[in-house]
């Protein structure tokens, strides 16, 4: 381990990488303040950019910067507006919204960056620590092993969903299974339900569908409904925090990392079931008069959401860099930017090119620092750039989804399907289709047929589903995933309407 | 029937009609060499059309129900929002798909920058346009100098 974080100091402390972390924590920071722009539609953004420096450490080491930067921007936008940003920061706003409003914004913000730090900071010496033994394990894995796993995750973003949604996100991860098989597939040499058109000969570009999914139908929110910027006046005062608080914090950012990472390590559970839960937990074992302060202006209630989202965001590396698996929409986008880099992420990745992975880890740690040097003194300011007037704030966002989705192509027509899909995507979201499956089933789905059609021709069938039983384990996995949570919420939905469910 | 399930049912025919096209139409262009492997490029398509057509089913029929809640908008007042100003936009996005290679980088970009904010309201047009001009220029040449990708900058009658 000591050899690997050598190779990742070398790599991560070149100037040029380290202009790369401090970059894209400014920009993260700056665009992930705007409301409506999350971490997704920043990075999706940002992919151009990465792709065409070639190199894949500086690209990823500037996406984990941006992708940093972007989650703590958006904190900022919580607690200075009761405005989230992206769902993840929503708990954020729970207890640092009232707390801006008593005057003590600069105090939120201040606890808001240092337990992001925290819980950046441990969530990467778990991922350090975690992340050889779960690629150990991986190495063991088969192509029908794959494809089970891949078949769990995808469930396990279903499961994830929330009540009376898992059909939705079901059908959701199903429809971008769906749009991956468009184009040539890699095992057949055979265009399939291209409708004769020779723009879709290669599928669909998966840039401009992450713009579609995300980007565009949040600026279209804010077209339709502009948020009320209510004004905080501006004086930002009482940045620092007392001894004492800093006592009664401590704790909570310590369990808070640790939970945050794990969560953060299942896919399809990510920082917004981090954030909520990490919110709950501690709330339910604070005393009782903390518990009072709760959604009133806690500082706990701040530190909790905060530490556990960035402890998540964290942790949802490690599915992606070990196993290839991305845990969340972002981690997704990350997956399809360092495929187009020609980097594969999985088993092999810490063996063939032990300094990407290295890098990241290191970045991980230079971005958190970075990001606290950056934003302390920043804090003051940053309120200020969110008044940027919404007229020229949302033609400027329209904008950078229509170049991220012709500078990917060079194609025109995409930018067609992009409008095409972000109307779709639009409609989907007025009726609370979550489409983060989507765009993870587009992805995973060439990966998901891939080993599917391997395994079947290796075992001439479908017999490897019964005859490997790692594939039959993960496969009941995910049929569980599935089932529990439509039984639970009929089992709580029958408990309500007053039927006694026997015990 | 709310919107959601609507939706269900127009996905229930968009997997229908994918299903047909995998279940009808794909199988017999295979070359018989391929028919002897064990999966064929419609195996995993005839899979995702049934999985479709359940799920699709499943909210069609609404046997999951979950709390109806109404999200950031709502979509049955949906002329309550500035819908107007949404169209126009949306309307602006594909001129501006179609004008691109056509006229120009530099002149469709401030073209969009600057309409889009005269359609959200702007009425400094002095300012929109110096903004527009800026950002257009500042965009043109980083995507065509630092990061090398080629943007014809001007109409196509200038030959650019």
């Amino acid at each position: 381990m000591l050899e690997g974080l050598l190779i990742g100091l070398q790599t991560a402390l070149s100037i040029q990488n380290l202009l790369m972390v401090i970059g894209g924590c400014l920009i993260g920071t700056f665009i992930g303040m705007l409301p409506g722009l999350g971490p997704m539609s920043i990075i999706a953004i940002m992919i151009p950019v990465a792709i065409s420096m070639g190199d894949p450490s500086a690209a990823l080491i500037l996406l984990a910067g941006v992708y940093y930067g972007a989650i703590f921007g958006g904190s900022t936008s919580s607690i200075l507006l009761n405005a989230p940003g992206v769902a993840g920061t929503v708990a954020s706003s729970f207890d640092g919204f009232p707390m801006a409003r008593q005057g003590k914004a600069g105090k939120a913000l201040t606890i808001a960056a240092i337990a992001s730090f925290a819980g950046g900071t441990i969530g990467a010496i778990l991922l350090m620590v975690f992340a050889p033994i779960l690629s150990s394990v991986a190495l063991l894995f088969h192509s029908a092993e794959y494809f089970a796993l891949m078949v769990v995750g995808l469930s396990a973003i279903a499961a994830f969903a929330g009540t009376g949604q898992v059909a939705k996100a079901l059908l959701m991860t199903i429809l971008g299974l769906i749009m991956a098989t468009v184009g040539e597939g890699a095992l057949f040499n055979m265009p399939r339900f291209t409708m004769g058109l020779m723009d879709l000969q290669s599928g669909f570009g998966f840039i401009t569908l992450a713009m579609a999914m995300f980007a565009l139908p949040e600026a279209l929110f804010l077209v339709l409904k502009p948020r009320d910027a209510k004004e905080s006046d501006g004086d930002i005062k009482d940045l620092r925090i007392t001894r004492a608080e800093a006592r009664a914090i401590a704790p909570v950012i310590g369990r808070q990392s640790i939970q945050g990472f794990f969560i953060g390590v299942l896919p399809g559970a990510g920082a917004t079931i981090a954030s909520f839960l990490g919110y709950a937990v501690e709330r339910n074992i604070a005393t009782k008069e903390e518990q009072d302060e709760f959604g009133k202006g806690s500082i706990k209630g701040l530190a909790a959401p905060e530490t556990a989202n960035n402890a998540a965001c964290t942790g949802s590396f490690v599915p992606l860099l070990t196993l290839g698996i991305p845990g969340s929409g972002t981690t997704a986008i990350l997956l399809g930017a360092l495929i187009a880099l020609n980097v594969t992420p999985g088993p092999r990745l810490m063996i063939d090119e032990p300094q990407i992975f290295w890098a990241v880890i290191m970045s991980m740690f230079i971005g958190n620092l970075v990001l606290l040097i950056l934003n302390l003194p920043l804090i003051p300011y940053i309120a200020k750039v969110l008044s940027i007037p919404r007229n020229f704030l949302i033609p400027f966002i329209l904008f950078f989804t229509l170049m991220g989705a012709y500078i990917g192509q060079n194609n025109a027509t995409e930018l067609l399907l992009l409008v095409g899909f972000g109307i779709c995507a639009t409609i989907l979201r007025f009726a609370d289709y979550p489409l983060a499956p989507l765009l993870i089933g587009f992805i995973l789905g060439g990966m998901l047929e891939n080993n599917f059609a391997r395994s079947m021709q290796l075992y001439d069938g479908v017999s490897f589903i019964w005859e490997r039983p790692m594939t039959l384990g993960l496969l009941i996995v995910a049929a569980i995933l599935i089932i529990l949570p439509s039984y639970r919420a009929r089992r709580a939905r029958i408990r309500a309407s007053g039927v006694a469910d026997g015990d | 029937m709310a919107l959601d399930r609507w939706i269900g049912l127009v996905l229930l025919g968009v997997c229908l009609v994918y299903g047909y096209a995998a279940w009808f139409t794909m199988d017999d262009m295979l070359a018989p060499f391929m028919r002897r492997n064990p999966i064929w490029p419609s195996t995993f398509p005839k899979v995702l059309s049934i999985l479709g057509i359940i799920a699709s089913l499943v909210i069609v029929t609404g046997l999951e129900k979950g709390e109806q809640k109404i999200g950031d908008i709502d979509y049955r007042r949906l002329w309550d929002y500035n819908l107007g100003q949404a169209v126009l936009l949306l309307a602006l996005m594909v001129a501006y798909a179609l004008l691109l290679r056509p006229a120009g980088f530099l002149v469709s970009t401030s073209g969009f920058l600057i309409l889009g904010a005269l359609i959200l309201g702007e009425r400094r047009i002095l300012l929109t346009v110096l903004i527009a001009a800026i950002a257009t220029g500042v965009v043109w040449y980083l995507v065509q100098v630092v990061l090398g990708i080629f943007l014809r900058p001007l109409p196509f009658f200038f030959g650019g």
